[in-house]
């Protein structure tokens, strides 16, 4: 678990998750467009993530693909979140998300 | 070959045997699947389903077994709302001390796509019920 907060605590790697989000399955080269950073400091970042299990990667030919693996977030959530909370957490988080779409001014 | 949808892994405290036994019984599917059982006789080219009481929750046919290595069938629920089957792999792998399963989920339509989303919580119930005895408890998921 300990991996799995010192992967999270890095916005580069929290973004290399979220590029996963919207497209998984991706290479090294198709994670590095659009990054400001050397392929070796990606891949470092990509070592992390996988030692977490963050990340998850599979061969396709001679293509590595990298996927979000989100088991190890369930995992964590299932230790400190009790089950009966959960609806009310997820009313609350959907409450969030609705009020701040909206204009401050409104 | 086309790219796989989903690839989930989950390190487990366990035997690549258990791992195996506990994704193919349905004794043991019933403590940690949402108490649903899966049944098939694991021969290639015969029926696998998942039963949770009359009902069947998906169905498939069993595509490559090698215990306790790889287990691929295909899968067709009707919550995924597509028409052909897709296609589920289990790779067992020893790593260390602990057991590393991988479930690859492909050949889903952008729909069914949309509909998946029991793996990551099945596989931190599985991993609960190997190293604890006790699955997690679905109340209150869906």
């Amino acid at each position: 678990m300990d991996a799995v907060f010192k992967a999270l605590a890095d916005p580069t790697r929290r973004e290399l998750l979220d590029r996963l989000f919207e497209n998984n399955g991706q290479t090294l080269g198709e994670l590095c467009q659009r990054l400001t950073m050397t392929r070796q400091a990606v891949m470092k970042h990509l070592r992390i993530l996988e030692e977490a299990n963050l990340v998850v990667t599979i061969w396709r030919g001679r293509e590595k693909l990298h996927y979000l693996n989100p088991v190890p977030i369930h995992e964590i959530s299932q230790r400190w979140i009790n089950k009966f909370e959960r609806q009310h957490l997820d009313a609350l988080t959907e409450l969030k998300q609705v009020l701040e779409k909206q204009p401050k001014d409104n | 070959m086309e790219k796989p949808q989903f690839v989930y892994s989950v390190y487990i405290a366990s035997t690549p045997e258990k791992v195996w036994e506990a994704i193919t019984q349905g004794d043991f599917t019933e403590q940690y699947w949402r108490g649903s059982r899966i049944e098939s006789n694991w021969q290639v080219g015969s029926p696998v389903k998942l039963t949770s009481g009359n009902a069947v929750v998906w169905t498939g046919e069993v595509l490559e077994c090698e215990p306790p290595r790889r287990l691929v069938y295909t899968f067709l629920g009707p919550w995924l709302q597509q028409e052909h089957p897709s296609r589920v792999r289990f790779e067992i792998e020893e790593r260390e001390s602990l057991v590393k399963l991988t479930v690859i989920h492909d050949q889903l339509t952008e729909t069914g796509l949309k509909n998946l989303t029991g793996w990551p919580l099945i596989l931190c119930s599985l991993k609960s019920f190997l190293e604890s005895g006790r699955g997690l408890s679905f109340k209150n998921y869906f």
